[in-house]
């Protein structure tokens, strides 16, 4: 019956070490996977809609199609 | 006095009831859920008495054949000092009991009922949808959230093109 002392100090120091870095290392993938999957990309699709936006264009269009209350379409 | 009698009954749980009012006032009826109880649990391994109180004769021999050299007991003496002293082995009373399954069944079965509830109520207590769930008024919000160019950068309308008057494929 002479089995080794079981470890009676330090457990919570000892799991830190273990799951720290991965905790650390995950959330950094995580987070680079969002900045790559979703930021970019919307930032790219808002600078190439408004590279050749026209609003003067559009809005006339919008007026043509009669959402608006302060301007009527033109012909009325 | 009367308190030594008392714990000489400890653990003789036929004795219990036997006492009985004497003269005047007597000993109370010493009921069986104060004596020490004989349980089975995992955090309190040894309990307070053991579970066998009365001995039939041959458990009475193996008692006394266990005061000797324990070497010179079989295996199966063995395990008959053990039931002696407890009910349950630590693997018999730990085992899972299969009660989950009649949990998940029933909420299986219940969910299951919930559903003709819903059912039942759609078709004889709720009333007609409004008359904007038209496809034909739906044709219309449609339009109109293109004329307003809901979300042009990423969402509705980004979908919608309007040169050839048509959804983008």
């Amino acid at each position: 019956m002479s089995l080794p002392k079981p470890a009676m100090r330090g457990l919570l120091a000892k799991r830190l070490r273990f799951h720290l870095p991965i905790a650390f290392g995950l959330s950094l993938i995580a987070a680079a996977a969002f900045k790559f999957t979703v930021t970019e990309p919307r930032k790219q699709a808002y600078a190439d809609f408004y590279k050749h936006y026209d609003s003067t264009k559009e809005f006339n269009a919008m007026r043509e199609a009669g959402v608006f209350e302060s301007v009527r379409p033109t012909g009325k | 006095m009367l308190a030594t009698r008392v714990f000489r009954l400890v653990g003789n749980r036929a004795l219990s009831t036997s006492i009985c009012l004497r003269g005047g006032h007597g000993v109370a009826k010493v009921e069986d859920y104060t004596l020490p109880a004989y349980f089975d649990r995992r955090e309190s391994p040894l309990p307070d008495i053991k579970f066998v109180q009365q001995l039939s004769p041959e458990q009475k021999s193996l008692k006394e054949k266990e005061k000797g050299s324990w070497a010179a007991l079989s295996k199966e003496e063995k395990i008959a000092l053990y039931r002696i002293s407890f009910k349950e082995s630590f693997a018999e009373m730990n085992k899972g009991t299969g009660e989950w399954k009649s949990v998940v069944a029933g909420i299986f079965f219940f969910i299951g009922f919930t559903g003709l509830v819903v059912l039942w109520q759609r078709k004889y207590v709720y009333g007609d949808v409004p008359h904007t769930f038209d496809p034909e008024y739906k044709q219309k919000e449609v339009q109109r959230m293109l004329d307003m160019r809901i979300n042009p950068v990423e969402g509705f309308s980004a979908k919608w093109d309007y040169e050839n008057n048509a959804w983008k494929k």
